[in-house]
């Protein structure tokens, strides 16, 4: 079964490969490169894939999955500027995609126990454009 | 990875095929099969997968946009299908179908590293209708 919570958290970045111009910036990142950033209300779905427990019914405690959401992103990163304070992303350009993999780095690990693994993470930028993904393949 | 990203067109079209009578016609699409046709907002969804590139992304962003710009929306935003599209001349222009020639004019002129993975289209809040794009 599956099982699906979601988060949010708002907060601004800037895609730029410092290395380049302005002008190759925007050419691969498009206003995402804007010199100042800019925000977003992200919203997060985790999936997770596993059976019920056959004594508590439940793949997962939803108010552990919870805190652990809190605590391993939306404490951190809502309402800061990624580039600036959140590391990685002070050397990792922080896109969609990459956000995605650093979030599924931070929440894997401690979501991963007997019967019960992370199945995908889902993040939305904006209500029109999201990524998925499910792990290293 | 996958990426999605959401686009919107406008469009009419009219549900009605010659293999059946008037009357067959009006019972079987209801009124999807009112004479002069009505219109929806469709949303439609194109998913890409491939991995993260040196630049942190799984596609160019601008140039998904542009493609799906110019080869699908320009032919179907604030259109007529059964009128303005050959392909629905002899074709019902059902969602369904819809779907499948958005599938199959990306996939002529796809010009992006990332693999087209998925065409979705909603025609309302509450219909919506998915393809997805084999491996290989």
């Amino acid at each position: 079964m599956f099982l699906t919570r979601k988060a949010e958290f708002s907060a601004s970045h800037v895609c730029a490969n410092p290395a380049w111009s302005a002008e190759q910036n925007q050419a691969v990142y498009g206003n995402n490169a804007n010199p100042n950033g800019h925000g977003h209300n992200y919203v997060l779905e985790v999936t997770l894939a596993g059976d019920p427990d056959p004594v508590t019914g439940m793949v997962f405690d939803l108010r552990e999955l919870k805190e652990i959401l809190n605590r391993e992103v939306v404490d951190p990163m809502d309402h800061r500027f990624l580039n600036k304070e959140i590391p990685p992303f002070d050397k990792v350009i922080p896109t969609t995609e990459n956000i995605a993999l650093e979030i599924w780095k931070r929440i894997e690990p401690v979501i991963a126990r007997k019967g019960v693994a992370l199945h995908n993470v889902r993040l939305y930028e904006t209500p029109d454009l999201y990524v998925d993904y499910g792990g290293p393949q | 990875m996958t990426l999605t990203s959401r686009y919107r067109f406008s469009a009419s079209h009219r549900l009605d095929t010659p293999a059946l009578t008037p009357e067959e016609n009006r019972r079987l699409y209801g009124k999807c099969n009112n004479p002069h046709g009505h219109g929806h907002d469709y949303v439609l969804e194109i998913s890409v997968d491939g991995p993260v590139d040196r630049d942190g992304q799984v596609v160019n962003r601008e140039a998904m946009d542009t493609l799906v710009r110019q080869r699908v929306l320009a032919r179907l935003d604030h259109k007529n299908l059964n009128a303005d599209l050959t392909e629905f001349a002899a074709t019902v222009a059902t969602t369904e179908n819809l779907a499948t020639l958005v599938r199959r004019t990306l996939a002529e002129h796809w010009t992006l590293p990332a693999r087209l993975a998925r065409v979705r289209i909603s025609e309302t809040d509450r219909n919506s209708f998915e393809l997805e794009v084999s491996k290989g």
